[in-house]
Order: structure tokens, then sequence, then C-alpha cells
């Protein structure tokens, strides 16, 4: 038997519960591996009512969506039940489509960064980012280091808040009201204060130009950022400590939504639903963009790919970027160049040619495919967004499991309808 | 395992795949202007693959090479020269960088076979690449339109979609 403390104080029913997978995240130092005994509620293949000697039972399919609120915006999912039971899920996108691929090649390539914002709106920065870094690489402009370590700054603090709002939020699905969601806003404002700080608006920052940034640090910013790092452990933990044991969330997220490492391999889902699967891939690491190959980070990996590993990934994500903006911090000031390329023409036209640019962001790969003719406007411009490739294994992630645990998966996935529908 | 540039995959599938790999013809971009000087045509340096061999050599890269990761599959309209090219990217677990197999079909019969039924990954990019180019994945389990609804005609992403004009707006009156 386990030693550990029990989440789940009462009596295991015969073959549950043992041998639990040992949990817990690899490379993880600032706290001790978590212990995960709790009932394990099992997966059901087809219907277990399906013996004729009990009821007769009907297939039946219904929509959830949409118009839901954990769909996290209009989002339909085309459900078969059996009583309570998923038989098959199909997700139905569309309802935010406005076909951003097509308005960005009427546009120069500088108009396209602010559209850019709207994709993801939760983390404008990286998809600034992203396609900065697409445009930079056609047109072959450089970019300077100190340009390069803001950048940096401003994704890495997109993720912490990209987490924050993630978690909160599906946590709120999970039936826990709005506490941990006002914990993690509280401290999103905080860094929105900064971005408002540096970039002049809230969400939709526009801050990245061809060749650097749009305009240096302000003076008190860095005091900011420095209190900000100071108080961050504290909220990190507050989080986890609040979160890790709960039984709430332990009967809700775990063996909830397995997806096991072949499975989110062949789906190719990326960012923390593929670490939360046990597979260590990383952008940051697997293919240094921009200066990350200077700076001391782990990739935290989950161990059994449920909602659970995905949850102790993100909170372990943002104790990593925590790190990495300590290393900015300290290396910002001997940083070379400006904030931005003088020599970098804002309107810019490429070369004949394509480039593919690609980019960890918060929530998967991002990558933006260009294609230019010569022109002021881009040929060909493609989105690879993570939140809708994420979703293809939705159906597979559902089968089997309760009604109630489709939204839990689906808040565990984190997705944005701006990105899924473009 | 070392990472393979262009050259050397071209040459390890000529050497394996034979037939499948095709020579990258250069592709005009736009459509010659009426004056001024003629635009440079396009000369990719990634491998061209026969439309018919994309799944052997899909799975070539996948079994053989160890390029698991579907990353993302693109459609580029070449409305100049009446080709559709498919952009197929593909990486590593270990890290590094990616390999792209590039599939070029006539813009009236854009028929490729799915990777689907061999790679999950690969359905959402290929419903939206039907749904937004009209391109037609042969063995594709779920073929359906994704962003636009069921009844609506004409494929958006093509270079000649009317780019003016709404037929669905006004139309009842």
């Amino acid at each position: 038997m386990n030693t550990g403390k029990l989440a789940f104080p009462m009596p295991l029913p015969a073959g549950v519960g043992t041998p639990s997978a040992p949990g817990g995240l690899e490379g993880q130092t600032s706290q001790e591996k978590p212990v995960r005994i709790s009932v394990r509620r099992s997966r059901v293949d087809g219907c277990s009512t399906k013996d004729p000697a009990m009821f007769k039972t009907e297939e039946l399919q219904i929509n959830i969506g949409p118009q839901h609120p954990s769909t996290h915006g209009v989002f339909r999912m085309l459900v078969t039940v059996d009583g309570e039971t998923i038989i098959d899920l199909k997700p139905v996108f569309g309802y935010l489509h406005r076909n951003h691929e097509q308005i960005a090649e009427q546009n120069t390539y500088l108009q396209n960064m602010p559209y850019t914002d709207r994709l993801d709106y939760f983390n404008s920065m990286a998809n600034n980012q992203a396609y900065a870094m697409a445009v930079e690489k056609l047109a072959g402009i450089e970019v300077p280091e100190r340009a390069e370590y803001i950048r940096v700054l401003m994704v890495e603090l997109t993720r912490i808040l990209n987490h924050a709002g993630a978690l909160g939020f599906l946590i709120n699905d999970m039936g826990m009201w709005q506490t941990q969601l006002a914990f993690g806003m509280r401290e999103r404002e905080k860094i929105l204060d900064l971005f408002e700080m540096a970039s002049g608006a809230r969400m939709m920052c526009n801050y990245f130009r061809f060749g650097g940034v749009v305009r240096d640090l302000p003076p008190e910013f860095m005091p900011k950022l420095k209190e900000l790092l100071v108080a961050m452990p504290a909220f990190v933990d507050e989080l986890e400590r609040l979160l890790r044991e709960n039984e709430i969330l332990m009967q809700r997220a775990e063996g909830i939504g397995i997806l096991p490492k072949e499975l989110a391999l062949a789906y190719s889902v990326t960012g923390p639903v593929l670490r939360g699967s046990g597979v260590p891939y990383d952008i940051r690491k697997a293919e240094p963009y921009s200066v990350y190959d200077r700076f001391d980070f782990d990739v935290p990996v989950g161990s059994v790919g449920d909602v659970y590993d995905r949850f102790l990934v993100r909170i372990e994500e943002m104790r990593q970027s925590k790190r990495i903006i300590e290393q900015i911090v300290e290396q910002l000031p001997d940083a070379r160049g400006g904030h931005i390329n003088p020599r970098a023409r804002q309107n810019v036209r490429p070369p004949v040619g394509d480039a593919y640019a690609r980019i960890e962001s918060p929530k998967g790969e991002l990558g933006f495919y260009l294609v230019s003719d010569g022109s002021p406007r881009p040929y060909r411009y493609k989105v690879r967004a993570p939140s809708f490739i994420n979703l293809t294994p939705l159906g597979d992630m559902c089968r089997g499991y309760k009604v109630a645990d489709v939204v839990v998966i689906l808040g565990s996935i984190d997705i944005v309808m701006g990105e899924v529908d473009r | 395992m070392p990472r393979l540039s262009p050259e050397e995959l071209r040459e390890r599938m000529a050497r394996d795949l034979p037939g499948a790999v095709l020579e990258a013809t250069p592709l005009r971009v736009a459509p010659p202007p009426a004056h001024g000087p003629q635009p440079a045509p396009f000369v990719t340096s990634d491998t061209v693959v026969a439309a018919g061999q994309i799944v052997e050599a899909a799975l070539y890269l996948r079994d053989t090479l160890g390029y698991a990761f579907l990353s993302d599959i693109a459609v580029v309209d070449y409305l100049a020269d009446g080709i559709f090219e498919l952009v197929y990217r593909f990486y590593t677990i270990e890290g590094g960088d990616g390999l792209v197999l590039k599939v070029r079909v006539p813009r009236e019969t854009p028929e490729v076979p799915s990777l689907t039924p061999y790679w999950p990954g690969a359905n959402l990019h290929e419903r939206e690449a039907f749904d937004l180019f009209g391109i037609v994945f042969t063995d594709h389990p779920y073929l359906r339109r994704i962003y636009m609804w069921d009844e609506f005609e004409g494929w958006p992403m093509r270079k000649d979609f009317p780019k003016q004009g709404d037929k669905y707006i006004g139309a009842e009156e």
C-alpha cells in the first residue's frame, strides 16, 4: 500500500487506487513530489448498462454549446451519450471565424501586427513575437540583443498570466466558483499593468516591430517588475498549496481525460498538454530561438497525462518562467544595442520566398508561414494555431467519461476561441 | 540520430523511394505585371514529392528517419501556374530543424491522399485545407467543412475567390 497521506480517506474498493502511478513532475526542485492516491475513476468503454437484464438504454445526441459558460467562447460539441457516459464527441468550430488569413493577405506586413493580437487575446505578446520572427526571417532583418531580451521578458510574463488565468478558469469549470479565478486575475492585473507601462495597452499590446519592439522600457518598469518578482513565489505557492491536494480538484482531475504519450505525439498536440502526457518537448529547448539558449530553466513533465498532470505542469511552468525573468533582469543592463534595429524598415518588401517561424507560446507551438511575392503584402499568410490543433484529440480524451468531465477536460486543454476559429 | 538537410533528404528518398521525389520547378508567385519588371520566380529549396506518394514519403520520414511529429499542413494557391502547393512540416521530438515536404496538385483536380489514417493529428489540418481551399483528401474519415457552414459555396482562401460583394447578405430581399 502507499504510505503517503490519503487525500481520500475511505476504504478503497478492491483493485482501485493501487498501485497508483508514480505521480509528480520530473525536474521539480522546490516542492516534494505529490502523492497521488485518491480513488481513480475508471474509464468506461461503451456503456456498462448494456446488460439486457438491466435497463433498456438508448443513445442520444445532444449539443454542449455553442452558448455554454464552460466552453470559453462560442464553441459547440456534438456529443453522443448513453446515459451520462460519452460515446462520441465531435467538436464543431467556426462561430468566431473571420478568415483572418484572407484579411491578412490584403494588408501590408506591418498592418498585420495588431491583427495577430486578436488571435489569442490572452497572449498578444507571444503572437506578436511569432509573427515578427517570421517576417524577420523572410526579410533578413537583424534584432539587437537588448530587443531580444525585452521580447523574451514580455513573452515569459505572458506565460505566467496565461497560466494563472487558465488555472483559474479550470478550477471555475470544476465548480469551485470564483475564488481561484479571482486569485489568478489579481496576479494577471499586476502583469497587465506592466504591459500598459511598456506598450500603452493592457491586452492588445501591439508592442513588437520588425527588428525589435516599438519603444524601450520606461524607467519605472524595472522597479515594478522587481516588486512583482518578489511577490510572485508567494502567489504560486499559495495557489499550489490550495489546490494540489484539494479534494474537489483531485476528484475531478485525477485519472480524467488521459492522453497517453504515444497518442499525444500522434495527435500533434503541443504545449502543456503534450508535456503533461510525459513528452519533454519544448521549442524553447528543442530549437532555441531568440536568446533562450542563454537561460537556465527546466521543462516540467507529467507522468500520466490526465487533467491533474496538465494542472501541475502549468504550475511548475510559472515557476520556470519566473526563473527566466530573473535571469533577464540580471543580464538586461549588459545587453548590446537598443530596443530596435534602427536600420530595419517597417514597410518591408521581402524578396520572393517563404519562411516559417515558430515559438513556444503559452498554449503550444505557434507558427506563422509566410510566402512573399516581393510586394508589400504577404502572398500567403498561414497561422499554425496551438489551441486549434490541441483540440484534435478531444473526442478520444472524453470518450468513456461522464458529461460533467467534458468541461473539465476542455478547460485543461486551455483554448481561446479567437485562435481556434481565426 | 543526425539531423538531415533538404539535400540529404532528397538523396536518401531518391534511393529508398524511387519516383517519389520530383524536380522543384520554379513557380510564379504573382501574375505578370502590365508594365515594369517581371517579379522573380520562386525556387524552393525544400523537397517536392509526387502527390500519389505523399503517404509513403511521410511514413518514411516517420518510421525510418524518426520525424514523428507532424506540425503543420499549409496550402498555397499559385494561381498563375494553376497549382496548389501543400506544405507538410515534420519535426523530431529530440529537437532541431524540421523537414518539409511539398506536394503540388493541379487546381482543377486537387486530390491528395489523406494522412489522417496514419497520423490522427492531420485531421483538423486537412479539414481546414478542404474548407478553405477545396483540397480533397481521399480516404479522410470525416472530410466536412470546419469553419464555414455546410451549405457554403466556394473556397474562401483561393486567390480567385471574389473579395467584393456578398451573395449571402441581401439575397433574401
